[in-house]
């Protein structure tokens, strides 16, 4: 195996059944070396499913799974090169943080001293030095959260798991979290998948995105291309919840296509379609909210409310209900009064 | 280390694991081999008379064909080891000629059951005298006999498991866990051999003659029996014992659930002063050895008892013997069985979620009306447990009517006259055990299948608040009514039994005495202890069997515990079910089962100290089981995998995480066990001899001999000896708990 491939994954025509439910359809995926890929996808489509056989907690009905160009898909959980962070941090609550960090090591066939060094630096990586000797009881959430990484990463995996692994966290936390980890991951340079059902999580540690639904790959790309460019409505709606509305394509030229939205007309990257019937996907962002008789398209107010830095509107249009952000004025408008929206030059794009 | 610079390509770490997975697959057949070969070396092949752990054969070896081990024994003629030792010889070859594998694996797992198959099949034709069946004789000509399978064998037995394990695993089975493959196999060995074909054995003895010939005679004789089946009684008459035996079951079991009903209301929705000391009562089935009750209450009720004599004297009427028969038993079913109902009925009662009965009193109901409506409807599932659980019990109950039963026994002291008393009829016993078995496992499958689902007390489940609503008025004043009254009398009984211990003769002579004491548990100190008391005997086998049948239950219980509960396996939710319907097997059965088994060859084990404790191991597993399973529920199944991932196999993550966590529940499999060996009758009483006489069975012994006053004090012992440990065990755990949290406090302080 060359250093080139370590830390590679493949997915292999995998599928996976439980008794006569079909968890995964049909799974092809490639990973990179050094690459921080997140499935995502809401409850049941298959993605904690995915991540447990790459880590050798189920078996595949059939097909194959590489880890560093190595067939692995019949090796035991114990053996592969691989560790991971649970949802439940799951922490031996009779063990101490530093025997925690120390067990992968030990099973390794290190000596104790030896591991416990090597748990103690561990430790030092996540920033939880000296607090080796306390129990995961007696520790906060977001520390045990970290002690659960550093005992996976202390052994040096190929490929590092995460299994949802902030949601046992709250908000503020959450999201410095998972830039530390984003952090460790781009300086030590490990492989990592993660696990997710939250949008904006994705959004902010991934390289690459695989969005599942019902034991498919609704669509992989960067957070980039998911967001610019969803390729169902699903997506569009998964990430970033747009409102999808009826357009018409009015002509087509050189790859930009002209888009009539009710009494709008916007340009947008065509996407390989033809003239005719279309859906839009518009971002909450996509829209300005202006004075009543400005230009762009007519609607009311429906609902509104006060978040601090922006205010969410429901407004009733021709498109139908669209919700928007309005994040330049400060006071909301009151319910029915009358608005136009005009478009922005980002957050709309046509579904294929 | 690289952890705090960038990732560098270390070793090929993969390739490395692969290695180490073929080198594991391959030590673990060298060792198995090795293992096999010095037993087939050194290890007597078939059994040795003396005990095999007594390690006298050693020096008899020269003079004995029978002791020598199997290499031996082939050389000499026993060509029925010839093809053991050639499957040894092809497991062997596989190992040095093929690398490990899918294709090796299927061939090992072949072998495994090959020879597994064999031993089976060699072990049941070929008897002490040749074969046992005249087809064999004619087919293949006469063949010398062959004494039981000994340690030798069964060591074999084992090897041959443990290569179809290997091989599975190999073959990748179960994601290639030798492991817990090896696990399941040894177990399901197991339970094949001591649940399941003892219970073969019976039926298929029930259709034997006296000299192994196959014949209907005896059952179809014992099927139509009129002293079984009749139902006159319903005319006037005498009912066949099949439905006395139910008829009293459906008593009990009604009765029970009616008064664990109101004990379960009052300790946890009244204002019942003595609340706490009722949960108590639940302790006492546990403790006492189950015909003590019915001792206790001739002493109270019985021709020479206390009430009766005051009854008479009082009113010139004479009782007479109504003690003896259906009523008493009854009574003592009663007084024994509903703590049982009790301890259940707690649980159904506080599952009801509070805010069910909060609801129904905020839609205008009041007390009564919620009562009514709400809270017994939920109830009703539970209810019905408590009811199939007290029939079981009472269909399988052997102490009291043994006690009480006069000339109208049940079904199970039938079985046991119908083979140690004069009939010897074992047809008999056979089909009145099956008659038993299936009333008591139709019970079974009503409450696994019927009742599955129907379950409403974990309704709302976790996070649910608020308060149970208190009885209504017109509920609790007789509910507490008839828990003081019966509470009373259970208090009663009691005191008679620690007290009876002490009278000369009870109902002539009450004088106090330490005589009964005396001569059970009399020492004396010239030149050295002796130990004089006619009890000690039986009181330290008693001590020596529970002692060693209580870390190998708790060991084999909690292991299925893990196996049921975290392992996925194909056919595990059968295997749950058979070991939970090993249950509903009563004791009797049990014990008469293991006669017709156990008794002959190839695998003879009666009279010895290994049937006891094998009895008492496949009894009590399923307790074991269901406590492992309990524990293990709460822990949460992240932990394993956590282990897993982390790099360690199966059974590190068991020794190192699992274990470790389950300490409290190992205690209590192992305090229970103990507990249940020492007050066990049924089955026992069927499996002691002279050299290893149980307690129990000794006892009902001295009754059966009318020596009640030592009979009662050596009861009152067992029920202290048992209260100390239980008390023992209650504050090491307690203070355990107790020690960690102040430990976790200082620390968190800190």
């Amino acid at each position: 195996m060359s250093g080139e491939t370590r830390g590679a994954v493949e997915f292999r025509q995998v599928r996976k059944l439980f008794g006569g439910f079909t968890a995964i359809r049909s799974l092809d995926l490639v990973i990179a070396p050094g690459e921080l890929v997140t499935l995502l996808g809401p409850s049941g489509c298959g993605k904690t499913t995915t991540l447990r056989m790459l880590a050798g907690l189920e078996s595949p009905t059939s097909g194959k799974i590489l880890i560093g160009g190595q067939d692995v898909t019949r090796l035991p959980a114990n053996r592969r090169d691989v560790s991971m962070v649970f949802q439940s941090y799951a922490l031996f609550p009779h063990m101490n943080v530093a025997e925690n960090v120390a067990y992968g090591l030990e099973s390794g066939g290190m000596k104790r001293a030896e591991a416990r060094a090597a748990a103690e630096a561990g430790l030092e990586l996540v920033g939880l030095g000296g607090l080796g000797a306390r129990l995961p009881a007696e520790i906060s959430g977001g520390q045990q959260q970290r002690v659960a990484v550093a005992r996976a990463l202390v052994l040096e995996p190929q490929v590092l798991l995460l299994d949802e692994p902030l949601s046992n966290l709250d908000a503020r936390l959450r999201r410095r979290v998972r830039t530390e980890i984003r952090d460790l991951q781009q300086r030590l340079g490990f492989t990592a998948v993660y696990v997710t059902h939250d949008q904006e999580e994705a959004l902010a540690v991934s390289d690459r995105i695989v969005v599942m639904r019902e034991g498919e790959i609704a669509q992989v790309g960067t957070p980039r291309e998911l967001y610019d460019a969803p390729a169902s409505e699903f997506i569009a709606d998964f990430i970033g919840e747009a409102n999808v509305v009826d357009a018409e394509i009015l002509s087509v030229s050189s790859g930009q296509a002209q888009v009539r939205l009710g009494a709008m007309v916007a340009e947008l990257p065509a996407r390989g379609l033809a003239a005719g019937p279309a859906r839009v996907a518009l971002r909450s962002n996509a829209l300005r909210v202006g004075g009543a008789g400005e230009a762009g398209l007519e609607g009311k107010v429906a609902t509104s409310a006060f978040l601090g830095d922006h205010v969410e509107y429901e407004i009733e249009s021709a498109l139908g209900r669209i919700f928007v952000i309005d994040d330049e004025s400060d006071e909301p408008l009151a319910p029915g009064t009358a608005v136009s929206l005009a478009l922005r030059p980002r957050g709309a794009a046509l579904i294929p | 280390m690289s952890l705090a610079g960038p990732a560098e390509a270390p070793a090929p770490p993969c390739l490395h694991s692969q290695a180490r997975v073929m080198s594991q697959d391959n030590r673990r057949l060298d060792y198995t081999l090795a293992g096999a070969l010095a037993v087939l070396l050194l290890v007597p092949w078939y059994r040795v008379r003396g005990g095999f752990f007594s390690f006298d054969w050693p020096g008899e070896l020269a003079g004995k064909h029978d002791l020598w081990p199997a290499m031996a024994q082939a050389v000499t003629g026993r060509w029925q080891i010839w093809p053991v030792l050639l499957l040894l010889a092809l497991a062997a070859v596989q190992r040095l000629v093929r690398a490990p594998g899918a294709a090796r694996g299927r061939a090992l797992a072949v072998i495994g059951a090959a020879g597994l198959g064999w031993m089976m099949l060699e072990g049941m034709s070929i008897g002490l005298r040749g074969w046992n069946w005249g087809l064999l004789e004619t087919l293949f000509g006469a063949a010398a006999g062959q004494p039981a399978f000994g340690a030798g064998a069964l060591s074999l037995g084992l090897v041959f498991t443990l290569l179809i394990a290997f091989g599975l695993a190999e073959r990748g089975a179960l994601k290639g866990d030798a492991f817990v493959l090896g696990a399941i196999s040894v177990l399901v060995l197991l339970v094949a051999t001591f649940v399941f074909y003892p219970i073969v054995s019976m039926f298929t003895g029930a259709f034997q003659d006296f000299d192994g010939s196959f014949t209907t005679e005896g059952v179809t004789r014992n099927l139509i029996d009129p002293k079984i089946w009749s139902l006159s009684c319903l005319a006037g008459g005498y009912c066949g014992v099949a439905w006395r035996t139910f008829f009293l079951a459906v008593a009990t079991a009604t009765g029970t659930t009616v008064l664990g009903l109101a004990f379960a209301l009052v300790a946890t929705r009244t204002g019942f002063p003595f609340k706490k000391s009722l949960r108590l009562l639940t302790v006492l089935p546990i403790i006492t050895p189950p015909f003590v009750v019915g001792l206790a209450l001739t002493l109270m009720l019985g021709r020479a008892g206390v009430v009766t004599q005051w009854i008479e004297t009082l009113t010139g009427f004479e009782l007479g013997r109504w003690l003896y028969g259906l009523a008493g038993i009854w009574i003592a079913q009663m007084l024994s069985f509903t703590p049982i109902s009790f301890l259940i009925l707690i649980g159904v009662v506080d599952g009801i979620s509070p805010s069910m009965e909060e609801a129904s009193q905020t839609l205008r109901s009041d007390r009564w009306r919620t009562f009514r409506k709400v809270s017994l409807p939920l109830m009703a599932p539970g209810l019905a447990n408590a009811f199939l659980i007290g029939f079981i019990e009472s269909m399988a109950d052997f102490g009291n009517p043994l006690v009480l039963g006069g000339s109208g026994g049940v079904l199970s002291t039938e079985i046991f006259f119908a083979v140690v008393g004069a009939q010897n009829d074992p047809a008999r016993a056979a089909v009145l055990a099956s008659i038993l078995l299936i009333f008591t496992l139709s019970a079974f499958l009503a409450q696994r299948l019927w009742l599955a689902g129907r379950n409403f007390a974990t309704v709302g489940g976790k996070g649910d608040g608020g308060r149970h609503a208190l009885l209504p008025a017109r509920v609790s004043g007789p509910v507490t009514c008839i828990v003081v009254v019966w509470g009373g009398f259970t208090v009663a009984v009691y005191a008679l039994i620690l007290f009876g211990g002490f009278v000369r003769i009870w109902g002539l002579d009450h004088s106090l005495t330490l005589e009964h004491y005396q001569r059970a548990f009399g020492i004396a100190f010239d030149g050295g202890v002796r130990w004089t008391g006619v009890a000690w005997n039986s009181f330290w086998t008693t001590m020596k069997i529970a002692l060693l049948a209580a870390p190998l239950t708790a060991a084999v219980g909690l292991m299925t515990a893990w196996l049921i509960v975290r392992q996925h396996f194909p056919g595990r939710a059968a295997f749950e079910f058979a070991l939970m319907m090993s249950f509903a097997i009563p004791g009797t059965v049990i014990g008469i089962s293991y006669i017709m088994a156990f008794n002959l060859p190839p695998v003879q084990m009666t009279g010895s100290a290994a049937i006891l404790i094998a009895c008492f191991v496949f009894r009590n597993m399923p307790v074991g089981v269901r406590g492992g399973v309990a524990a293990m529920a709460q822990l949460d199944g992240s932990l394993d995998e956590a282990s897993l991932t982390l790099g360690a196999g199966s059974g590190r993550t068991m020794r190192r995480v699992i274990l470790p966590l389950m300490r409290p529940a190992i205690l209590a499999a192992l305090v229970y066990s103990f507990v249940r060996a020492i007050t066990s009758i049924s089955a026992v009483i069927f499996l002691v001899s002279a050299k290893y006489n149980m307690a129990t069975a000794y006892i009902v012994g001295l009754v059966e001999n009318g020596e009640y006053g030592i009979a009662i004090a050596y009861s009152s012992v067992l029920i202290v000896v048992m209260i100390s440990i239980i008390g023992g065990f209650q504050l090491l755990v307690g203070e355990r708990q107790m020690r960690r949290r102040e430990n976790g406090m200082k620390e968190a302080r800190a």
